[in-house]
């Protein structure tokens, strides 16, 4: 069985003179939720196209479902909502899921399977064109989810939705997932990837800067020490972690020290520093969000 | 050819339920009627001349509006206004999937570009395949009715008259439809698509042709033109008043019958061409 769903190597698109996606190079396993990062206007949609054959590549060349991208093989396996939906606005939703049906060659039990999947059966009748953004959206999702096809690729599938319907879409992405299908999800919302992808490819101006999981990103814990006075503190807490692992940050009533360790080493440093006399005012491990990794990455990228 | 059929259906799906295609297909209808019937019948009841066209005598206005002149009626409004109404649609049905994204959902759910465009070509014609016979049987019917109100003898045309009259047709507004798709395709806009086409084929070709009295050398181009070749093989069925030429807009004697219908086909043919090739090559976005 094949287990990479999508591999790009050096997938190139120049605008123009401007380059907007640059040797992307990525791989997408199946039955994962791949989150792709990135500022607006990274590349992110650009490269989204190139995988479902809408936009051609300047260079490089990439395999969606073991075919190359545009193909009747590649595309009838894959379902997409790229770059907000587009529908007819004068047809009802169902109406418009109909003939995306028919496209496919599926009957409408899958239309009304989809639209159930996305809480919009009720509404179904109304006018495209009558629908509020989240509803939209929604029956974009809807449309992606059509004959259930193995690789669902969702460009910002949240935008325009209320906290709610955020929440709603998080979780019917990890349902999709959980039901086998693979989902390439992209974003600029750090929080939504952090939960639920299982690796994630940030890009910044055109190139892919990282590729793996949400943890190796993130990195290692660290622990964070508040104490008085800092100097026996910091002795104290190089025994226990090593010359190397401590590091003074911040400065001022705000300095304190870093461990490069997890949280297991908070009750040994504890007692080491209370032996040691020293007033311990704060001590908790702390993670790096998604989100600070991110914008460290894109700076140096730039 | 599964991936032609099924883009099709989908097409004809949402082409049925398209207002617009109800409102053009309804103009039509309406114009043809009007142009076709109701004025000269409101004129030979009052017993003066032809008011439109060729001025013609009352029991000449009688004739044309009997049911043997119906495929003449039938065709003599398509090379203007049938063209342009067919054009409209051509344009709006490739054009606004551009503005409304639904190209990209719709080249996103399987059949390759050239099945699901082709599907578009392929709905399109059933759409003015279906309109020529509408208007046909809607232009037969009031010529009988006419004919019998005016206690005139019911002939109903040759069957060569009808089934020419009827190919004419399609090959006439078949060829502005795909026009207006290559326009639609061209500009990647509804509006601009339809605007742009409108333009040349009600003004520009026309000033060509004028044109032709100052600068004869540019005939061979000006006689060979989308418009004059549909206008001539109307024309050639006898849209046109005898010897003059200037009988319904946009009705001409250019060309003969065969030539017009060899630069009609050539045209059709040319148009939806160009516009699967582009749609093959070019990138959505």
């Amino acid at each position: 069985m094949d287990e990479t769903v999508v591999t790009t190597d050096s997938l190139t698109k120049r605008f123009g003179d401007r380059l907007a996606v640059d040797s992307v190079s990525l791989t997408v396993r199946r039955g994962e939720v791949y989150g792709f990062l990135g500022p607006n206007g990274a590349g992110k949609t650009t490269t989204l196209r190139m995988l479902l054959g809408l936009v051609r590549p300047t260079s490089g060349r990439a395999r969606v479902l073991g075919a190359p991208p545009g193909t009747p093989a590649a595309v009838a396996g894959t379902g997409a909502l790229v770059e907000g939906p587009g529908f007819y606005p004068y047809l009802s939703g169902r109406d418009n899921l109909r003939v995306l049906a028919r496209y496919r060659g599926l009957d409408d039990r899958a239309v009304d399977a989809a639209l159930d999947r996305v809480d919009l059966a009720a509404r179904g009748r109304d006018r495209f064109r009558a629908y509020s953004l989240g509803m939209k959206q929604r029956l974009g999702v809807a449309a992606a989810l059509l004959g259930e096809p193995e690789l669902l690729v969702l460009d910002e599938p949240t935008n325009g939705l209320d906290p709610a319907g955020m929440a709603d879409m998080r979780a019917l992405v990890v349902d999709v997932a959980a039901g086998g299908q693979t989902v390439i999800l992209s974003s600029h919302l750090l929080a939504e990837v952090q939960e639920i992808c299982d690796r994630v490819g940030v890009v910044s101006d055109g190139r892919l800067v990282a590729e793996s999981t949400v943890a190796e990103l993130r990195g290692a814990t660290a622990v964070l020490v508040r104490a008085e006075p800092l100097d026996a503190a910091l002795a104290v807490a190089m025994r226990v972690a090593g010359d190397d692992a401590v590091a003074v940050v911040g400065e001022g009533h705000d300095s304190g020290l870093r461990l490069q360790a997890g949280a297991p080493v908070v009750p040994e440093l504890t007692r080491a520093l209370v032996a040691e006399d020293v007033d311990v005012l704060e001590i908790r491990p702390v993670e790096r969000s998604l989100e600070e990794v991110f914008f460290e990455m894109t700076e140096v990228a730039r | 050819m599964s991936a032609l059929y099924a883009s099709t259906r989908a097409e004809l799906l949402r082409l049925r339920r398209w207002p617009a295609l109800w409102v053009l297909l309804g103009v039509w209808i309406t114009l043809n009627v009007t142009f076709g019937y109701v004025f000269d019948y409101v004129a030979y009841r009052r017993g003066d001349a032809s008011p439109i066209g060729d001025g013609a005598p009352p029991d000449a206005l009688l004739a044309g509006l009997l049911p043997a002149a119906a495929p003449v009626t039938l065709v003599q409004g398509m090379p203007l206004f049938g063209g342009a109404l067919v054009m409209i649609m051509g344009a709006l049905t490739v054009g606004s999937g551009y503005g409304w994204g639904t190209w990209k959902t719709v080249l996103t759910q399987g059949p390759g570009r050239g099945a699901a465009f082709g599907g578009t070509l392929v709905a399109l014609s059933v759409f003015v395949t279906g309109l020529v016979l509408a208007s046909a049987l809607v232009d037969l019917g009031i010529s009988v009715g006419i004919a019998v109100l005016e206690g005139q003898p019911v002939d109903l045309p040759a069957a060569g008259d009808a089934v020419q009259a009827v190919g004419a047709g399609l090959l006439v507004l078949g060829m502005w439809a795909a026009a207006g798709v290559l326009v639609g395709v061209l500009t990647r806009s509804p509006a601009l698509g339809v605007g742009l086409g409108l333009v040349w084929a009600l003004v520009v070709e026309t000033l060509l042709r004028g044109v032709v009295g100052v600068l004869p050398g540019i005939a061979p181009v000006t006689d060979h033109l989308p418009g004059t070749a549909a206008g001539s093989l109307v024309g050639a069925l006898g849209g046109v008043a005898e010897g003059t030429g200037d009988g319904t807009p946009g009705v001409l004697d250019v060309l003969g019958g065969a030539t017009a219908t060899g630069w009609l086909v050539g045209y059709l043919v040319g148009f939806a061409v160009l516009a699967l090739l582009l749609v093959r090559r070019r990138d959505v976005s």
